[in-house]
């Protein structure tokens, strides 16, 4: 008989461990599909990593790819630590991509170094404004956040597509449903000349270390950590639940419109109702392989990101279609889940007698 | 001495179960006659839980048989891990935490699991007139045609004995059957119990009220640290023995100084609180608890103390009426108000409102002082000083954990309690809310509550005590207060005051009709 038994604290070393074994576990899973197609399984992997990391360049896709995830990833982190249910980083993103285009295209002409902020700022602001509203119907109301937070991803969407149609329209586009450009004074520089990869990934990384010392050293952290791990117990000590909420809200918003704006201002430099593939969603699936902590985001994020780039250029080469991708994050996250009973409890193996 | 004549029903030989390093049984043998009443004692931990568990399938015993008679009188060796060859055998067994589907009647409730899907009338009826003759015969009686969440507690408890007996069992098992009741409830149950066991039935009561077992049972067995020290007839034991039998050591008496009442620290004008339509509200409700005395509200829970509690600790506002602690008038629904105001407040379910259970010890000890400058400068923890307060509380309060960053979550429920009134105790508060404070706590830890609140009253603190365990007031207590329906008596002096009395009111009586 296996018996589990609640550990008093996990090891650091445990967590990481967890985290890193279920990213190679869902490796050798993907292996099994891959060669009941009858693809060459070492090739296959060989070629992914290959296009995930094999040069400078492909390095610098994956970095790329995984700038908003990290964003992503942190917003889903921190809000789901607090129990709020945040499915709605998507629309969030959107919201920032749109504040940052609002601002960024010509409406504030402006040095960079004040420009910059600006935009970022505004994409927060609009981002954390967003969550806002379902964190409030949830504190006055009880409204399930889930619904609302997942419903108000379409309606933003929606929102984007009309301003991008109409009164945002850039007319130089060919008839392109697409904003016109951000400034140049708006524009994230690049990190490295030739390469995609920009100071996004920079401001993301600086974030998760933000967000890590903030919810583990601050006051404001703890209460946090507090509400959501018990909010009866936060309340009953005097904590100020619903502040602290609407903080989470804040912050988890906020990121997620940063994402929006890093993709618009680093990346892509207009706006277009396909900026993103579902970061959104994907920054709850690099959360949970980050065991919700920041600092564990920015590595989650790098390898669901190289999964993908490599994915994809792996597919290129020998033909097998670039889901395996898709297929490794599931099941990464899946091994991720059953560890999280290694990180939990202990298991002891109980030798079953006879009565 | 003579044998038994009475038949052997149940017998347990040689149970031993261990969890790792831990050995939960170890060789208990124990064996039950018809038409006996035997007293399973023990702390928490000691071994019973895992001993009824092993009994009812859920556990399979390392080593060890259990033999249970069948229908001839012969005894046959019951299957381990099964419960349902333990329901088949006739074993019964009525939770502390009543198993019934709330929505559903009494008379649905007895006869879940035991009907074919599509019942018909005919096996309805049949079923009826068995519940209805056990009924007559065991005078246990209870409304069956009302949902079982419209019965009061003691009704609902003779429901899960009903749906027992219906099973034709011939060992019933009763938990801490009386935790619930009222004494007058509980006299009730003792008779009912004493013409089951008349008729052949055979009971193991579980049980930490001595008193009880003491009157009840004719037979004690205690468990302590997974083995059996004790297996003898009540006949000649006292409680100060079986106590010592349970803990392994003397348990000192509780001393109690006596001690002058200042001038009231918490005070209640004609406080209603909880809207009208409330189960648990006050109305109108007159108390002072004054400087140096511990007042008791007795009364079986959800009667009004749990809106007291909520007022004082401050998740609740007064309706009306004016409540006051020591002078400032409470206002709106404010926990970190009353705080400040100094008021230690231990909750009611230290899971639930007492803890967070994934923060550590440490942690959890300043969850109410968190932004205290000892706690934090400008908005940063000062996680030295959190830890090393913490490690001295673990210190002051004999806390069993693994240090100030262990998960609280991992800590025995009599630790946990000391984390939480530590906490509640630290500051010196001038007003002090236990309540239930030791429900579910061994005799050890209990004490040490005792010790506690007993100590806070000495240097001048104004105990409310909320209890459900009449022995606990009447030994803690200077005064005691009777809660029933929303209506709080005055408190009344513990000297001279009849348990019998306090008993009445609960169940809803007066003072005056009692006397």
């Amino acid at each position: 008989m296996i018996r589990f038994v609640p550990r008093a604290r996990t090891p650091v070393w445990l967590t990481v461990a967890v985290s890193v074994g279920s990213g190679l576990a869902a490796l050798l899973l993907t292996a099994v599909p891959l060669a009941l197609s009858g693809a060459p399984v070492l090739a296959a992997f060989v070629l992914m990593a290959q296009g995930a990391a094999g040069d400078g360049f492909a390095l610098a896709e994956t970095l790329t790819r995984a700038t908003p995830l990290i964003f992503t990833g942190l917003a889903a982190a921190v809000a789901f630590r607090a129990k709020l249910w945040n499915i709605g980083a998507e629309g969030q993103l959107y919201a920032g991509a749109l504040a940052t285009v609002a601002l960024g295209a010509g409406l504030i002409e402006a040095p960079a170094y004040i420009l910059v902020p600006t935009v970022l700022i505004g994409a927060a602001a609009a981002g954390a404004a967003l969550l806002l509203i379902p964190v409030l119907f949830k504190t006055r109301f009880g409204a399930d956040e889930v619904v609302v937070t997942l419903l108000m991803n379409f309606i933003v969407l929606l929102f984007v597509q009309m301003m991008i149609e109409g009164p945002m329209k850039d007319e130089m586009a060919m008839g392109w449903p697409q904003s016109a450009p951000v400034l140049d004074e708006a524009t994230l520089p690049k990190l490295v000349a030739g390469l995609r990869l920009h100071w996004g990934l920079v401001i993301a990384v600086v974030a998760a270390l933000a967000l890590h010392i903030f919810i583990t050293r601050t006051v404001w952290g703890f209460r946090i950590r507090a509400v959501g791990e018990n909010a009866r117990a936060a309340r009953y000590a005097g904590l100020p639940v619903g502040k602290a909420m609407a903080l989470v809200g804040v912050l988890s918003g906020g990121l997620a419109g940063l994402a929006g704006a890093s993709e618009v201002a680093g990346l892509k430099g207009y706006l277009t109702s396909d900026l993103s593939p579902g970061f959104g969603y994907a920054g709850i699936v690099v959360a949970t392989l980050a065991n919700l902590s920041p600092l564990g985001v920015v590595p989650a994020a790098i390898f669901v990101a190289g999964v993908f780039v490599g994915a994809d250029s792996m597919s290129r080469a020998i033909g097998v279609s670039n889901y395996l991708a898709d297929l490794v994050v599931a099941f990464a996250l899946l091994s991720v889940l059953v560890g999280g009973l290694l990180t939990r409890f202990r298991i002891v193996v109980v030798r079953r007698g006879t009565a | 001495m003579h044998p038994d004549p009475r038949p052997l029903v149940l017998s347990l030989a040689g149970i031993t179960k261990r969890f790792g390093p831990l050995t939960a049984n170890d060789q208990i043998d124990l064996d039950v006659r018809a038409g006996e009443i035997v007293a399973l004692l023990g702390e928490n931990g000691a071994g019973k839980t895992t001993l009824m568990s092993i009994l009812f399938g859920h556990y399979i015993a390392d080593e060890g048989t259990v033999h249970i008679a069948g229908a001839d009188g012969q005894l046959v060796p019951l299957p381990g891990g099964s419960a349902d060859a333990a329901l088949k055998a006739g074993i019964g067994m009525v939770h502390q935490h009543f198993a019934l589907a709330e929505n559903l009647t009494g008379f649905e409730n007895i006869v879940l699991g035991t009907q074919p899907l599509f019942s018909l009338t005919l096996t309805r009826r049949a079923a009826r007139a068995k519940i209805e003759r056990l009924m007559a015969e065991s005078g246990l009686t209870a409304d069956l045609d009302v949902p079982v969440a419209r019965l009061s507690v003691g009704e609902q408890q003779r429901i899960e004995i009903l749906k027992a007996l219906y099973r034709d069992v011939r060992v019933l098992i009763l938990d801490e059957p009386t935790a619930v009741l009222t004494p007058q409830e509980a006299d009730g149950l003792a008779a009912t119990v004493r013409a089951l066991a008349g008729r052949g039935l055979a009971v193991i009561f579980i049980s930490h009220k001595l008193h009880e077992v003491l009157a009840l049972c004719e037979r004690v067995v205690v468990l302590r640290g997974g083995a059996k020290v004790a297996d003898r007839p009540t006949a000649g034991a006292d409680r100060a023995m079986l106590a010592e039998l349970m803990v392994g050591r003397a348990i000192p008496p509780r001393e109690r100084p006596p001690s002058t009442p200042g001038a009231p620290v918490l005070s209640l004008k004609a406080v209603s609180v909880g809207s009208p339509g409330q189960r648990d509200r006050l109305e109108q409700a007159d108390l002072d608890v004054c400087a140096g005395e511990i007042v008791g509200i007795a009364g079986v829970s959800g009667n009004g103390q749990g809106a007291l509690a909520s007022l004082v600790a401050g998740l609740a506002a007064p309706r009306e009426g004016e409540a006051r602690i020591a002078g400032a008038r409470l206002g709106r629904a404010d926990p970190s108000g009353r705080i400040a105001a100094g008021v230690g407040r231990i909750p009611e379910d230290r899971h639930r409102d007492g803890t967070v259970g994934a923060l550590t010890v440490a942690e959890n000890y300043v969850l109410e002082s968190i932004s205290e400058p000892e706690n934090q400068s400008g908005g940063f923890l000062r996680r030295g000083a959190i830890r090393a307060r913490a490690q001295e509380a673990i210190a002051a309060f004999d806390v069993r954990c693994p240090g100030p960053d262990a998960a609280i979550r991992a800590l025995s429920g009599g630790n946990m309690q000391k984390v939480v009134l530590a906490r509640a105790l630290a500051r010196e508060p001038r007003l002090v809310l236990a309540h239930q404070p030791t429900r579910g706590l061994d005799i050890g830890a209990t004490t040490d509550v005792h010790r506690r609140l007993i100590a806070a009253r000495g240097r001048g603190a104004a105990v409310l005590l909320i209890s459900e365990d009449l022995d606990e007031l009447f030994a803690l207590c200077d005064r005691i207060a009777v809660v029933h329906a929303g209506h709080l008596s005055p408190a009344m002096d513990t000297q001279g005051l009849d348990v019998r009395t306090v008993g009445l009111m609960m169940a809803g009586h007066g003072a005056g009709e009692a006397a």
